[in-house]
C-alpha cells in the first residue's frame, strides 16, 4: 500500500499552474480530476463538504483569463481543501461540530482569501476533531477518518482529514490548524508534509479559535517545495489578526541548500522510554544522514520539556472555554427546542450542540479559570511556559535547529484512545513545546515502521521559518 | 490531588452554561479528577520570581486605522444563519420574567 501511496497524480503546484498559465492544462480539468479522486477515495471519509459550484466557477474563470492572455498567479488552478475550521464561501463552515452545522461564513479566512486572489481554488472542507480537539478525528460530530495507510487506524488529529487527502492524491495540497501539533501529528501518522509556522506568521482572522494564544495556520503537502510557495502566500501581516508579523524578507522559495556546519539538537527527552523502537531507529538514520550531509549532531536537554503537557493541557482548555462561550445558539448555530427562559435555551442549545470533548475541556477550562484555582493552575502553567521558553532560548544560542520524533509512536488503532481521554491528549507528548513557545516546527516523512509512516519533528528558533523550510528540505532529499 | 465532586461538577457546569445529564455528570466527575491529577504534577516545580506568559509575540498597542470594512454580506445573508427571525430580526427567549 506504502508504494502506492508514496506516487503522486499531482506535479509540483509551480509546474501545475505553469502548465495552466501556459494552456497545456486547465484548471477546470484540474478540479473535476480532484472530485473524481476525491469520489474514488469516499470510504475513508476524508472530506466533510464540497464547494463544488463555486470551485467550477473559479475554474472556469482562471481558464479564460489565461485564454484572454493574463497573468495569473503562483498556484493558479490548482485545487486545494480546507480544514472545515477555516471560514469559506460556497458551502458549510462546521469545524466538525453539531453545533455549527448549517452555518454559511458571512465573509472568508485571510489564509483562503490570500490563495484565491493568486489563484487558488478550495474544492473541499476536511473533516477534524470537532473544533480540533483531538489527536485521530474521533472526536468529529460526523464521523472518524481513516488512515490512507491502513483502514483500521486513525489519520492523526486534529488535522486528519487534511493530511489524509493529500495521501489519498485528492489535492496537492490541503490546510490545517495546528495549537498543540494538529498538523504535524497527523502528517507524521499519514506520511505527509505539515508545517507549523512561528505563532503569527500566518492570520488567524476567519479561523474558529481554539486556543488563541498557541493557534497557528500552515500546509499540508507532499514535498517541502509546495509547503514553502503555499506558507509564503498565506504569511505576513494582516490587519485582521493584530498577532500577526512580518514574514521573511527572502519569503520562503528559493531555500538554500546547504547544511553544512548547522548545529542539530537531539533532545534528549523526545527520545527517552515510550519511543517505540521502529520509529526511534528511523528518527535515529535520518539524522544519521543529516550528518552525512554536513549537520553536527549534538545531544541537547531540555528539562521543563517534560511539563509542557501538563502546561499545555491548563491553558489550551482555559482559553478553549472562553473562546467557546460565544456558541449560544442564538444569533447563528444549533439552537435547542427545549422550553424555557434564555438561560434555558443556551444552556440546551450548547450541550446538544457540543460533542463530550467540547464539553470536557469547557468544564476543565472553566475550573482553572475559576477564583481560588486561577494562581494554582493557569497562572501557574503560564509562568511554566516562561521558563519553557527561556530555555528554549537558551538552547537556540547553542543549537541552530532541534530534532525528534512527531510521535512516540505511528498510527493508531480506530477505538484504541478514545475510551480514555487522558490517554489521547499524551499523543500530543512532543509535539505541544514548540506550540507553547511559539517556535516553528514541521513534520517531515521518515520513512515506516512496520507499515505505517513516520514523521520526523524539526523545530527553529522563532521567526527562523526560512532555515527551517531549508533544512526540511534537504532532509526529504537523503531519506 | 484535588478531590472533584459531584457538585464540583454540578456548579462548572452551571458556570459553563451547559446542561449536564446524570451520567454525564459521573463521567465527568471521573475524567476531570483525573485530568487534573495530571496536570497537578506542575505544583511542585518552583518558578521563582519568573512572570506568567500571556502571548509569545511580543507585539505592543496594535493599531488600525477605525474604518468600516465592507465583507459585501448583506444582512439577509446573515440573519439566515439563526433560526429565529421575526420582521428582519433575531427573536430570542423573555429575559426579565
Amino acid at each position: 500500500m506504502s508504494s502506492v501511496l508514496s506516487k503522486s497524480q499531482w506535479p509540483s503546484i509551480a509546474s501545475i499552474s505553469t502548465d495552466v498559465q501556459n494552456g497545456k492544462s486547465k484548471a477546470l480539468d484540474l478540479v473535476e480530476l480532484a472530485y473524481k479522486t476525491l469520489e474514488n477515495s469516499n470510504e475513508f471519509n476524508s472530506v466533510i463538504s464540497t464547494t463544488k459550484k463555486r470551485a467550477i466557477g473559479i475554474a472556469m474563470d482562471i481558464d479564460s483569463r489565461v485564454k484572454k492572455g493574463q497573468k495569473i498567479g503562483k498556484p493558479a488552478g490548482v485545487p486545494f481543501i480546507a480544514k472545515d475550521n477555516f471560514l469559506t464561501f460556497g458551502g458549510e463552515t462546521t469545524a466538525a461540530s453539531n453545533i455549527l452545522k448549517g452555518f454559511n461564513a458571512p465573509y472568508q479566512a485571510t489564509a483562503i482569501e490570500r490563495l484565491e486572489a493568486e489563484g487558488a481554488i478550495c474544492v473541499a472542507k476536511a473533516n477534524l476533531d470537532a473544533f480540533g480537539h483531538g489527536a485521530s478525528t474521533e472526536n468529529s460530530d460526523f464521523y472518524t477518518t481513516k488512515n490512507p495507510h491502513d483502514q483500521k487506524r486513525v489519520p492523526g488529529g486534529s488535522s486528519g482529514g487534511s493530511a489524509a487527502a493529500v495521501i489519498l492524491d485528492i489535492v496537492p495540497f490541503a490546510l490545517g490548524t495546528d495549537t498543540g501539533g494538529s498538523i504535524r501529528l497527523p502528517a507524521s501518522f499519514c506520511g505527509a508534509v505539515g508545517y507549523k509556522p512561528t505563532y503569527g506568521l500566518v492570520s488567524r482572522s476567519g479561523v474558529i479559535a481554539m486556543a488563541s494564544s498557541t493557534d497557528t495556520i500552515g500546509p499540508l503537502t507532499r514535498n517541502i517545495a509546495d509547503a514553502a510557495l503555499i506558507l509564503d502566500i498565506i504569511s505576513g501581516k494582516d490587519e485582521l489578526d493584530g498577532t500577526t508579523i512580518e514574514k521573511d524578507k527572502l519569503g520562503y522559495t528559493n531555500l538554500p541548500t546547504d547544511i553544512k556546519g548547522k548545529k542539530i539538537g537531539i533532545v534528549a527527552e523526545f527520545m527517552g522510554k515510550g519511543v517505540d523502537p521502529g520509529v526511534r531507529s528511523r528518527i535515529e538514520d535520518t539524522l544519521k544522514e543529516l550528518k552525512n550531509a554536513g549537520a553536527e549532531l549534538v545531544e541537547v536537554s531540555i528539562p521543563s520539556i517534560s511539563l509542557a503537557l501538563a502546561c499545555y493541557y491548563i491553558i489550551c482548555p482555559a482559553e478553549v472555554s472562553s473562546n467557546l462561550s460565544r456558541y449560544d445558539g442564538q444569533r447563528y448555530g444549533h439552537t435547542s427546542n427545549m422550553s424555557g427562559n434564555i438561560e434555558d435555551s443556551y444552556n440546551w442549545s450548547r450541550s446538544e450542540g457540543f460533542g463530550s470533548e467540547a464539553k470536557r475541556r469547557i468544564l476543565i477550562g472553566t475550573y482553572v479559570l475559576s477564583s481560588g484555582y486561577y494562581d494554582a493552575y493557569y497562572k501557574k502553567a503560564q509562568t511554566l511556559r516562561t521558563k519553557l521558553i527561556k530555555e528554549f532560548n537558551e538552547i537556540f544560542n547553542k543549537v541552530d535547529f532541534l530534532a525528534g520524533p512527531v510521535s512516540p509512536v505511528t498510527a493508531f488503532k480506530i477505538g484504541q484512545n478514545i475510551k480514555d481521554p487522558l490517554q489521547m491528549w499524551l499523543v500530543d507528548i512532543l509535539t505541544v513545546a514548540p506550540s507553547l513557545t511559539g517556535s516553528p516546527a514541521v513534520s517531515v516523512p521518515a520513512g515506516y515502521s512496520n507499515g505505517m509512516p513516520v514523521g520526523i519533528q524539526l523545530i527553529a528558533p522563532t521567526g527562523k521559518d526560512r532555515d527551517l523550510l531549508a533544512l526540511a528540505s534537504v532532509t526529504e532529499k537523503v531519506i | 490531588m484535588a478531590k472533584i465532586t459531584k457538585e464540583d461538577v454540578l456548579r462548572l457546569a452551571r458556570l459553563s452554561r451547559l446542561h449536564l445529564t446524570d451520567e454525564e455528570v459521573s463521567k465527568y466527575q471521573v475524567e476531570i479528577e483525573a485530568m487534573l491529577g495530571y496536570v497537578e504534577q506542575l505544583k511542585s516545580v518552583d518558578l521563582g520570581d519568573l512572570e506568567p506568559t500571556s502571548q509569545v509575540t511580543g507585539l505592543k498597542n496594535v493599531m488600525r486605522q477605525d474604518t468600516e470594512k465592507s465583507y459585501g454580506a448583506s444582512p439577509e445573508q446573515l440573519l439566515k444563519n439563526s433560526t429565529s427571525i421575526v420582521e428582519g430580526q433575531i427573536k430570542v427567549r423573555r429575559m426579565l420574567q
